[in-house]
């Protein structure tokens, strides 16, 4: 009986037309990518809990046997691997071999154990998907590529992705999902304390 | 409409391609590999800038498609036709209207703005291509950030001709890192690359290569202190809207060596004619050529 629900939930919550939502939801991805800090809503996924529904459009939508995917922590349950198995077909590994990671800010440390690109090939780096429990535009002050003037965003931390931007044009990329919206901070953005708070 | 996936490409391919993107727009200005397909198109056609526009496009866009700032040639029609048969995605020439607007070697004369993406037939994406044949030189020289040679070239433009001779193809610095060939638009778009509020994609499909410039990104054309970068067009006004501030092409008219310039930008100039503004070579204007 159990097992036989659980077979119900890997083979429901994907795209119902894979085309046309994983064109939308990419454009989300994109438009977030683009515009460091800035959140966008993102919808047609159902993944089973606690997988946010917008990472689980970031994995319908870029994840499949080419991609391999590391879940971090209690994003790591028999139910998640077995959903993203059927609707992705995307290999798991360690941290270390990772395309994608998946997790909250706390599974995901250290950061340094990702890769991060090479001098010439800076595009082989993960690209980590960090759950979070609220996504808003206070925080931590963005600048760089893709933002006009400055932008907010409620960062789980500063120092590390500062870190991060130290070594452009090397390094990670985050994706930071909460519920149906999603935000990007790509290796360029540079972050620093809120003056004004 | 059914005989094809949603935009013609299999998924897995758009998402691959898609993963390029995001790394390219991740790294402004570096060339991402990606496994480019063959298209119903021949190589030269577009094919990088077909592949981005269908990995990139929904059914709610407004698709446009300019060949040198034209609406209406041979390129630009077919891949128009293409996505409105694959895709069932709307079309328009006007630039306001359109999301996602295709282009072959020109920018919009109108400024673009935020809702819009602006997509990129790229023939040749390497920069030093020309001046160190090797990929795998090429991309040490990006690694090191070893650009030296390209002041080279443009310095013995200088010494050649008296000034930089590069009109098209300019390269230019992307937030002073990396060095990237705006593909081969006129030197006189390329000011419109720096902090454009639209997202800018490249696609070189022959030469598997998608590169990316975010909004607002810092773009600087190369050039020396005495020679300072100078965006330049032919030093003419439209024959036909009069517009004295647009890239013209030069237009042969007759067999007897008659010519007329106009605007490069067709959705441009025939707004200008429809509000009314007129050009020397107007047909029935008295100061016709």
């Amino acid at each position: 009986m159990e097992h036989s629900s659980l077979q119900a939930k890997t083979l429901l919550g994907g795209f119902e037309a894979p085309a046309i939502q994983s064109a939308h939801a990419f454009r989300g991805i994109m438009q977030a990518m683009a515009r460091p800090g800035k959140i966008f809503d993102i919808e047609g996924a159902e993944p089973p809990a606690p997988l946010s529904a917008a990472a689980g459009c970031v994995l319908l939508t870029l994840c499949d046997t080419d991609t391999p995917v590391y879940l971090a922590g209690a994003a790591d349950t028999p139910a998640i691997r077995a959903w993203l198995a059927f609707h992705t077909g995307a290999p798991l590994v360690g941290r270390s071999e990772c395309m994608f990671a998946l997790g909250s800010w706390r599974d995901l440390a250290p950061l340094s154990s990702y890769p991060i690109g090479t001098s010439q090939y800076p595009d082989r780096s993960a690209t980590l998907i960090v759950e979070s429990a609220e996504l808003t535009p206070n925080g931590p002050m963005l600048t760089g590529p893709g933002i006009k003037d400055s932008a907010q965003l409620s960062l789980p931390d500063i120092a590390a992705f500062q870190d991060n931007h130290a070594l452009f044009p090397l390094g990670l990329d985050f994706i930071f999902t909460c519920a149906n919206r999603l935000a990007a901070l790509p290796r360029t953005t540079e972050v620093s304390e809120c003056m004004s708070q | 409409m059914s005989e094809y996936n949603f935009a013609y490409l299999d998924e897995q391919t758009k998402r691959m391609i898609r993963r390029a993107i995001l790394k390219g727009l991740a790294i402004p200005g570096y060339q991402v590999p990606f496994a480019s397909r063959e298209m119903p198109m021949p190589y030269g056609w577009g094919t990088g800038g077909v592949q981005v526009s269908a990995a990139i496009l929904t059914p709610d866009d407004r698709f446009k498609v300019i060949d040198q700032g034209a609406d209406d040639t041979t390129n630009a029609v077919s891949i128009r036709s293409f996505f409105e048969r694959t895709a069932n995605v709307a079309t328009t020439t006007a630039t306001e209207d359109a999301s996602v607007i295709q282009t072959r070697h020109r920018i919009p004369e109108d400024t673009l703005t935020e809702d819009q993406v602006l997509v990129y037939q790229v023939p040749i994406p390497e920069p030093l291509r020309f001046l160190e044949p090797r990929e795998s030189e090429t991309r040490k020289m990006h690694s090191l950030e070893e650009y030296g040679l390209m002041h080279v070239k443009l310095y013995e433009d200088i010494s050649r001709h008296g000034h930089i001779a590069t009109s098209y193809a300019y390269p230019v610095k992307v937030e002073g890192r990396y060095v990237m060939d705006p593909s081969p638009i006129p030197k006189f778009d390329n000011p419109k690359l720096d902090d454009m509020a639209a997202i800018q994609l490249f696609g070189a499909g022959r030469e598997q290569r998608i590169y990316a410039l975010p909004p607002y990104t810092q773009v600087v054309s190369l050039d020396f202190d005495d020679h300072p970068f100078e965006a330049s067009k032919a030093d003419q006004i439209c024959g036909l809207c009069g517009a004295a501030d647009s890239y013209l092409d030069e237009v042969i008219v007759d067999d007897a060596g008659g010519r007329m310039f106009c605007c490069s930008d067709t959705d441009y100039c025939s707004r200008r004619r429809a509000a009314g503004h007129q050009g020397p070579a107007f047909p029935g204007s008295e100061v016709a050529a």
